[in-house]
């Protein structure tokens, strides 16, 4: 019952999306005033995505066996919170949670959105509704989330152990929020350029979703690479497997995007770049969603491959983005720059931002699909990995995190000040982390060290624009924009020094023997078996010491029943100066054990830095909503008293 | 900025998706080429893994006939259902080679007894430096060497019975 009234409430939303769209034509051709009713319209849709998905955690929750999706994905044994999780870590369930964030997005722009135009709006909410439309017809068509089994089985084939973390529950929806997040963008581009209406309202009324999706992206990124990092039991934190490519891209236009769009929303220039960009970060969405869920791409996530459903998606990537990208060539002429500005300024600043985003993006987006083409092209296989990721990127990341510390420090318009005489401490600091990264550790590699060498530049460099402010009348959006840019020297000097310095040992020893990795001293204790809810384990008690005092880590080999697998739990111990990371692995004929042990000084600095990133954007977004509801009240006194 | 260039977008996004078409309508063929074939046998010379066989080196393989180079061991249970497919090749006059890879001469005589021997020299790869340098990365797999000592040919697990009409086959155009 539960799950029938999931799907109608779908397939009622999918009947408003269509009459959505249709209202947008009417009304942008025949200039009826059909704003009112379409936000109206779009808010319901969201609705009832909200009830559908609501259903689908709903007999999840429930372990409703009789729904082939929970009985394909879940286990009366699971613990509660991966019975509801199981509800988005499968491709139906997935594809349901984009369409009801795509439908929410729709109605909260409708219902909240007051400074656009009212014809943008309208041709904006026809878009959403375009767009919305063929993901219905996805899910209807292709992969109807609800589908019933008859009779129901007695047992659920459970779900992908790897899945069964907390990391890996949480950091799907948060980048879906963020992907979809930037449909919003997509859309008011696409109805801005319809309407011919591209100005700084439209910038202003983008950017807090920009700004949102991107802080969301940036945490989901985040947190699929912890994830990767302890869940895989390598050590490593980014892997520049086509699946991460497929969350870095549009979190890449996406940055692009939100540096943009300040300038069109300050300066009013910068109309068509910015217009393409909001077009290319939903699309970079789209191609990875594509991506992950067809299975085109040799990946760690396996992913069900489905061609079917790979066609559909990628006819929707086609529709989609080839009408935006032709209405672009269109309508992209007719599109006047606005105000000049000279070549020292802040918007040539933010233009080689966007240009070295944009180039950085061409890198990856290249090095994913670069196998592809040459197996079509050639017949010849090859896989491009982290050497061509890191000679590529790197340097040109280098180059942007340098000037990041100077953007910031120029005017609008034209700056003629002597900037790099503020830059003298930074540049000092930066110069002397070199000389002590050549001093104390002579043998490490040039990325790594001209990363630290930029890490200490920006570091010290980022806190400029406050100087000479009143730190408490400082708007929030500058301080959101200092501990952002702060984050990402944060995290380069946690990327520099991990990469540097890292140490590992990888041996295979008995019980009581002893090894060590950097400055540690590590003993192999008992190996005792142990079990949780579903899973049996080998747990290895593994005793370090670093001169004084006495570490235990119990790193595990779990073993999951339904379906058979085999995981291996890291165990990790944060220091102030770094992790020590300890993986059990099989036991060998004489009684030894495989252990693999890393020494990672700083590295949760990566983590740190992301989140400092995202917390930065959030301060902003509150910063700019604080600003916006005080005018609006400020406004409403003045009139109320005028 | 011209109209071409605005175009351009929309020429890359069409390419792409002929792109992307064309790899969702071939079926993926996840078999990696050998990138030996076409190359001749990197020189070794392996010391006998029996007592009563001689060894193996690479100078052995071109002689003129083709060969079948088949990696094993004594411990890998595919092998013994490929050993009589082996045999039966050996019957129809194919030259077999065996490599044992990290195998002790009384363990591989003890297989070979119970399974059947189709081997001429059978030469004894203790720590898979051989297996390793001809792009070998597990047992059973087999070489078909032309009688120059080129390899003709790399197949990765056992041969089956199913298979032996194509190992006729590329053993008759490697002579």
């Amino acid at each position: 019952m539960i799950a029938e009234a999931g799907l109608a409430a779908l397939w009622l939303a999918a009947g408003l999306a269509a009459l959505q769209f249709v209202l947008m034509i009417m009304a942008l051709r025949s200039h009826i005033d059909a704003a009112r009713t379409m936000r109206s319209i779009a808010a319901v849709q969201g609705v009832l995505t909200l009830i559908s998905f609501g259903a689908l955690l709903f007999v999840f929750a429930r372990t409703d066996l009789s729904v082939a999706l929970v009985f394909e994905n879940s286990h009366s044994a699971k613990p509660f919170i991966y019975k509801v999780a199981g509800a988005w870590g499968n491709h139906e369930g997935s594809m349901l949670l984009w369409v009801t964030v795509l439908a929410f997005a729709g109605a909260l722009l409708a219902l909240l959105s007051r400074r656009t135009n009212e014809r943008t709006l309208v041709a904006a909410l026809g878009a959403q509704a375009a767009l919305a439309l063929g993901f219905y017809a996805f899910l209807l068509v292709a992969s109807n989330p609800f589908a019933r089994l008859n009779p129901a089985p007695l047992e659920g084939r459970g779900l992908n152990p790897l899945l069964q973390d907390p990391g890996l529950a949480f950091h799907p929806p948060t980048l879906y929020l963020g992907y979809v997040g930037l449909s919003i963008a997509f859309s008011l581009a696409v109805g801005a350029l319809l309407t011919g209406d591209v100005d700084s309202r439209l910038a202003r009324a983008m950017r807090p979703w920009v700004l949102g999706a991107w802080i969301l992206l940036t945490l989901g990124i985040t947190a699929g690479s912890y994830w990767a990092y302890y869940e895989l039991g390598w050590g490593g934190w980014w892997f520049w497997d086509p699946v991460e490519n497929a969350s870095l891209m549009p979190w890449l236009a996406a940055t692009a995007l939100l540096h943009s769009v300040s300038v069109l929303a300050s300066r009013g220039a910068l109309k068509a770049w910015t217009m393409m960009l909001a077009v290319i970060a939903f699309s970079m969405s789209m191609v990875g969603t594509f991506l992950v869920r067809s299975g085109i791409l040799t990946s760690v996530h396996a992913f069900a491959i489905d061609p079917e459903r790979g066609t559909f998606l990628l006819a929707l990537l086609a529709i989609y983005v080839g009408a935006a990208f032709t209405l672009f060539a269109l309508r992209g002429v007719t599109l006047k720059e606005g105000a000049p500005f000279e070549l020292i300024s802040r918007e040539s600043g933010l233009v080689v931002n966007n240009l070295l985003l944009s180039v950085i993006l061409g890198v990856v987006f290249l090095g994913t699909l670069y196998p592809l083409f040459v197996e079509a092209v050639t017949g010849e296989k090859l896989s491009v990995g982290a050497p061509y990721f890191n000679a590529v990127a790197g340097p040109l990341a280098l180059i942007l995190a340098a000037l990041v510390a100077v953007g910031p420090l120029l005017r609008w318009r034209s700056d003629s000040r002597p900037i790099l005489k503020r830059l003298t401490i930074p540049a000092l600091l930066s110069a002397s982390a070199l000389a002590m990264t050549i001093i104390v550790a002579p043998e490490i590699g040039i990325l790594p060290r001209l990363g630290l060498t930029a890490a200490a530049f920006l570091a010290a460099a980022c806190w400029l624009p406050l100087v000479g402010r009143n730190p408490l009348r400082t708007p929030l959006a500058i301080w959101g924009m200092v501990i952002a840019h702060f984050g990402i020297a944060v995290a380069l000097a946690g990327m520099a020094v991990d990469s540097a310095f890292t140490r590992q040992t990888l041996a295979v020893v008995k019980q009581g023997e002893t090894l060590s990795v950097g400055p540690w001293t590590v003993e192999l204790g008992d190996v005792v078996p142990t079990a949780g809810k579903n899973w049996t384990a080998i747990e290895a008690e593994i005793h370090a010491s670093r001169g004084q005092g006495l570490e235990t880590l119990k790193p595990q080999t779990r073993y999951f029943t339904d379906p058979p697998t085999e995981t291996n739990e890291a165990a990790i111990e944060t220091f102030w100066n770094g992790q020590l990371y300890t993986v059990i692995g099989k036991p060998d004929a004489s009684g030894g054990w495989q252990v693999r042990l890393w020494w990672k000084p700083f590295v949760t600095l990566i983590w740190l830095g992301g989140v400092l990133i995202a917390f930065g954007g959030a301060l902003a977004l509150v910063g700019r909503a604080w600003r916006g509801w005080r005018s609006k009240r400020d406004r409403g006194w003045r009139e109320r008293y005028a | 900025m011209s109209r071409a260039i605005r175009f351009a977008p929309l020429v890359l996004l069409l390419l792409l998706i002929a792109g992307l078409i064309w790899r969702l309508v071939t079926p993926v063929d996840t078999n990696v080429p050998s990138k030996l074939e076409g190359k001749a046998v990197p020189a070794f010379a392996l010391a006998a893994g029996l007592p009563t066989k001689p060894g193996l080196s690479s100078t052995d393989l071109a002689t003129g006939k083709p060969h079948i180079v088949n990696i094993f061991a004594s411990w890998c249970v595919p092998c013994i259902t490929e050993v009589r497919v082996l045999q039966q090749l050996r019957s129809q006059g194919v030259s077999i080679d065996g490599i044992a890879v990290r195998d002790r001469p009384a363990d591989i005589a003890d297989f070979l007894a119970r399974n059947g021997d189709p081997y001429e020299r059978i030469g004894s790869d203790t720590e898979s430096k051989v297996q390793i340098s001809l792009g070998s990365s597990g047992v059973p797999e087999s070489f078909i060497v032309d009688g120059r000592g080129i390899i003709r040919y790399q197949h990765i697990g056992p041969i089956e019975a199913a298979d032996v009409p194509m190992i006729l086959g590329k053993l008759e155009q490697s002579k």
